[in-house]
């Protein structure tokens, strides 16, 4: 059998003010992926970012279902993120709200995830746009993570340390 | 120094390095202070285009500029960037690691189809 080679990272642009861009490609042919991704058992086994357990994972997925993802740090900080499913065309696009419960007013909040895939070659690339509400709540989700103290420098950030002393 | 018509937010930054000659700057700028024709060879741009992103970059705060001389010099600010770029590393770390699980979930739903005889679903 043919190894798994490592697709290396997820890619993350910023293509507009009010839009963030995930993207990486698997060695797994588009069914299989979307499997993964509707299955509340095998969601629980990635979802969890390997900060802590996923603990809730529920999925309806139909047209104005709702999914459910709840996340346990190791520090016991719970992490619970929910949506309703508005377009599913399975193995290649769905798309869901999705609105983080840590924050005033979540579904007010959320964003409209779309995620693709595409299949070449036995492997998928997935493309997950997450459109913002406006401009404001994308800078509101920067200074939250600010908040929960997930900085972290990084190359061209070290450098900048430096140049400022 | 000319008044902004408004203050610089941090989204204002978010734009101003999602364009890729931008982003080059900043990689540069980041060796250290720079004259613009630096940048100019450097990125192998046209001298107005690369004012033109100075520019841009200075409106948000993320590049400052003073004069020496004839010369006018470019750095970086970092205090406005780095919670931006923080924010993308992290964002993007957290979807890495999920997609590093996913592998493996994959792995193993690949093996057991392959166990089955490929009859799939």
């Amino acid at each position: 059998m043919v190894g798994v080679a490592s697709s290396g990272t997820a890619t993350v642009t910023l293509p507009t003010e009010d839009q963030i861009l995930v993207t990486r490609e698997l060695d797994a042919p588009k069914e299989l992926v979307w499997k993964a991704w509707t299955t509340p058992e095998l969601v629980k086994q990635w979802w969890h970012a390997n900060r802590g357990e996923v603990t809730v994972s529920e999925i309806d997925l139909r047209v104005g279902g709702t999914w459910r993802y709840v996340s346990v740090t190791p520090e016991g900080f719970e992490v619970a993120f929910h949506g309703e499913y508005r377009e599913i065309e399975p193995y290649d696009r769905l798309v869901s709200t999705e609105a983080y419960e840590g924050i005033p007013n979540p579904d007010e909040n959320a964003t409209v995830n779309t995620m693709t895939l595409d299949e070449d070659n036995g492997r998928t690339t997935v493309t997950i746009l997450v459109q913002c509400p406006s401009p404001e709540v994308r800078d509101a989700m920067i200074e939250s993570g600010m908040e929960a103290g997930m900085q972290d420098a990084l190359d061209l950030m070290e450098q900048v340390a430096i140049s400022l002393r | 120094m000319a008044a902004m018509a408004r203050a610089a937010t941090t989204a204002d930054a978010f734009n101003a390095i999602a364009e890729p000659r931008r982003r080059q700057i900043l990689d540069v700028l980041a060796g250290g202070e720079r004259p613009v024709n630096d940048l100019v060879s450097r990125l192998g741009l046209a001298q107005p285009q690369v004012s033109k992103h100075l520019r841009v970059l200075r409106e948000v705060g993320v590049v400052d500029v003073r004069s020496e001389g004839r010369q006018r010099l470019y750095r970086l600010n970092g205090h406005a960037l780095k919670p931006i770029h923080d924010w993308v590393k992290s964002y993007e770390r957290t979807w890495s690691e999920r997609f590093d699980q996913l592998d493996v979930v994959l792995k193993e739903l690949k093996e057991k189809e392959e166990g089955d005889g490929g009859s799939g679903k």
